[in-house]
């Protein structure tokens, strides 16, 4: 027994966490937590205080994508819980490292339905990648040792760990071990070389072979070994938005995202390929339209950590299991001792080639001097290649995923599964914090802004200085374009008739407000917010009838894309 | 569709059957039967399912339980190599005097026992697979079943199967 010491379980969830590398928790305080709350006066954890508990969810979500280590957030009981539950799901559906503490009334009070009493257990059951409730203090140590465990191996997910009030001030003989066992837990399967080989064999014999990157190429970092690969079989490289920026997006062979609102010469390739090798996707409806169309005529090789994506959505005819940078690096390895090094355009390729000049070319663009694309390229002018971009939900995310190309693998952020409005700029403050030394920008709209909006106080009193850059229509854009598309124009509570005004909104906070109504002004307050030393809102108005565009409708195939017309 | 026997050996730990049941409603899988007991070994239970599906449906099942932390080994049962049975009592109506007579018969014929013989009813315990018992409440159905309550499969793959 090593480390035996008397203590509480609070001070036993710092001590461990503490053993874990945990330097912040964000979180909100309340009163089936507070034992917990008071050890932040003994300990080198830093508190970053909330205005809502949903807030630091996100926030511990974006600092765990970022950092790849997971994010701590603390809420209280009952409504506390529940309003992580939100950051928990949006954790969950992307795969983001997580750990959730909640506080619970004590052990006794359990389905009393006690004051500020909530079966959090229970109800974040399918969202969670696994979850504890201690019933005594000298589980703590073990339990947060298997909950960091669990959170950030294997396909990343958020872990849960419920304690009830009194558990957190038993006292006990806390044993922290350095050694555990979860018998049902196999995160790591051994690499695949014979699918390897058979994957390289099925993408030699395509006449059409395209790259497929999904999230799970970001999370295991796996950026050398995508670009090595596709360079030696000279493979057009297309993402999910989730994937985006996987691959640089200004790379020769880089098509960009696929999907609903997809690049136009992506969804024309990845509609015309023949042979797919998938790397970390789950194949999401948003990615690949109609489930049955997508895979007819598509032999697809599928990597994944995760077994159970092989065949849940599209049918694979290979499948590689197992880490995908493990595997990618096999690949890697096995095109230099066969010395296989493509050179030689072929039909496949010219094609592409084409194909991505004329969408870049031809693809026709809001006409007004302050159009989305237009917006958008500036903002990738203005900011290092290293700057850390999220978004928010709706219209602008799919501008950004449209026309801000990811320079450097790894620096764009999105809620793509769960689809979580609000999720941006408490993410982007989380992603700061993991990252202090580079900028980090918010790119949002001014709906989902709203939503977490007051995450303001958080960044001015904490100091965390990131950027909102706000696409204001003042509308919900998304919504509107959906309502203007299949609903006869009838444009049903999507107004937001400018309300609040987002410079004075910043200034009530503490932050800077900037506006900017033209290219000139955007160009300075992008220059303002950057050498700035506090949080910033840009306020960009722009026109609320214009449409995301591509647009793959419900139902449909990635080919049938609507156009600007 | 298919039919399924599913065995799952899951850590003997409060709230797990609430997790893998909520997993095949969140999935929108079906489950046709479930029953559960305690091991030889008291940290783990049996939870047996069968549950229809086509092939594809029944291969994410057991790839969703097999990634569930809790579930220590996941089998797909091959029925032709695996004894199974539930066990179902059926509470019946006697109408007139052949009938208990009758019914006796028709227990007797699907190896049931009787029980809780009434002037009015009698009990059938019937240890059987889901065809045998299904065949039996046919038979049993022109007399008028009162009640019926079945323990949902049991299953175990045979020695060298």
């Amino acid at each position: 027994m090593n480390n035996m010491e008397t203590m509480t379980g609070a001070k036993a969830l710092m001590t461990a966490m503490e053993k874990e590398g945990v330097k912040q928790v964000f979180g909100l305080p309340g009163g089936a937590n507070l034992p917990m709350y008071d050890e932040f006066a003994r300990c080198d954890i830093r508190h970053i205080l909330t205005r809502h508990e949903q807030s630091a969810s996100h926030m511990a979500d974006g600092f765990g994508r970022v950092s790849r280590k997971p994010g701590v957030c603390f809420a209280t009981s009952g409504p506390g819980a529940t309003n992580i539950l939100t950051g928990i799901a949006t954790a969950q559906a992307d795969s983001s490292p997580m750990i959730a503490v909640t506080g619970q009334v004590p052990v006794a009070m359990i389905g009393k339905d006690a004051f500020q009493e909530s079966d959090i257990i229970g109800m974040a059951n399918p969202v969670v990648k696994y979850a504890y409730q201690p019933r005594s203090a000298a589980e703590i140590p073990e339990v947060v040792k298997k909950g960091f465990f669990i959170a950030e191996t294997g396909r990343p997910g958020p872990v849960l760990i419920d304690i009830p009030k009194d558990v957190q001030t038993g006292e006990a003989d806390m044993v922290f071990p350095d050694e555990f066992k979860i018998q049902g837990y196999h995160p790591w399967s051994d690499p695949d070389i014979v699918a390897v080989e058979k994957a390289i064999d099925m993408l030699l014999n395509s006449e059409k072979p395209i790259i497929l990157a999904g999230g799970g190429t970001i999370i295991s970092s796996a950026f050398a070994e995508l670009q090595a690969i596709a360079e030696a079989l000279m493979l057009p490289v297309v993402t999910t938005f989730k994937g985006k920026g996987a691959f640089p997006e200004n790379h020769p062979l880089s098509l960009g995202p696929i999907g609903m609102h997809g690049h136009a010469e992506a969804n024309k390739m990845m509609a015309e390929a023949d042979c797919v090798l998938a790397i970390g996707t789950r194949f999401s409806d948003r990615s690949v339209g109609t489930f049955e169309t997508f895979e007819k005529r598509l032999k697809i090789i599928h990597m994944d950590v995760d077994p159970a994506e092989i065949g849940k959505n599209q049918t694979a005819q290979l499948a590689v299991i197992g880490d995908v940078r493990v595997n990618l690096r096999i690949m890697v390895k096995l095109l230099l001792q066969k010395a296989i090094k493509k050179t030689e355009d072929t039909t496949w390729t010219k094609h592409v080639k084409e194909t991505k000049a004329y969408w870049k070319e031809n693809l026709k663009l809001h006409p007004g001097e302050m159009g989305a694309a237009k917006i958008l390229r500036k903002l990738r002018e203005l900011l290092p290649k290293e700057a850390i971009v999220t978004t928010e939900v709706g219209q602008h995310q799919m501008w950004a995923s449209l026309f801000y190309d990811v320079i450097q693998p790894g620096t764009f952020f999105s809620s793509t599964g769960l689809g979580t409005m609000g999720w941006g700029f408490p993410a982007a403050i989380g992603a700061k914090v993991a990252r202090p030394d580079v900028p980090v920008v918010d790119i949002a709209g001014d709906g989902s802004f709203a939503m977490t909006e007051n995450s303001l106080a958080t960044a001015v009193l904490e100091d965390i200085p990131v950027i909102v850059f706000v696409l204001n229509n003042s509308i919900l854009g998304m919504v509107a374009q959906w309502q203007r598309t299949f609903y006869g124009r009838r444009m049903i509570g999507v107004q937001q008739e400018h309300c609040p005004d987002y410079v004075k909104l910043a200034e009530s906070y503490g932050a800077q407000g900037l506006r900017a109504q033209s290219m000139d002004e955007l160009d300075k307050a992008i220059k303002t917010a950057l050498s700035s030393d506090v949080a910033t809102v840009i306020d960009i108005p722009i026109d609320p009838e214009e449409d995301v565009l591509p647009f793959v409708a419900p139902g449909t195939s990635l080919g049938d894309m609507i156009l600007p017309s | 569709m298919m039919w399924a026997i599913l065995s799952l050996l899951v850590e003997n730990k409060p709230g797990i059957l609430f997790k893998i049941t909520h997993l095949f409603r969140s999935r929108n899988f079906n489950i046709d039967s479930i029953s559960v007991g305690v091991t030889e070994n008291p940290d783990y239970s049996r939870i047996t399912i069968t549950t229809f599906g086509d092939e594809k449906q029944v291969e994410q099942i057991v790839k969703q339980l097999d990634k569930m932390i809790d579930t220590v080994k996941v089998e797909h049962l091959d029925e032709h190599k695996t004894v199974y049975r539930e066990l179902s009592l059926f509470k019946i109506k006697l109408s007139n005097a052949n009938d208990s007579m009758e019914v006796n018969k028709l227990a007797n014929a699907y190896g049931g026992k009787v029980h809780d013989v009434k002037k009015d009813s009698l009990m059938v315990e019937l240890t059987a697979t889901p065809d045998q018992t299904q065949a039996f409440e046919e038979l049993a159905k022109p007399f008028g079943i009162i009640d019926v309550a079945r323990t949902g499969v049991a299953a175990l793959q045979r020695s060298g199967a």
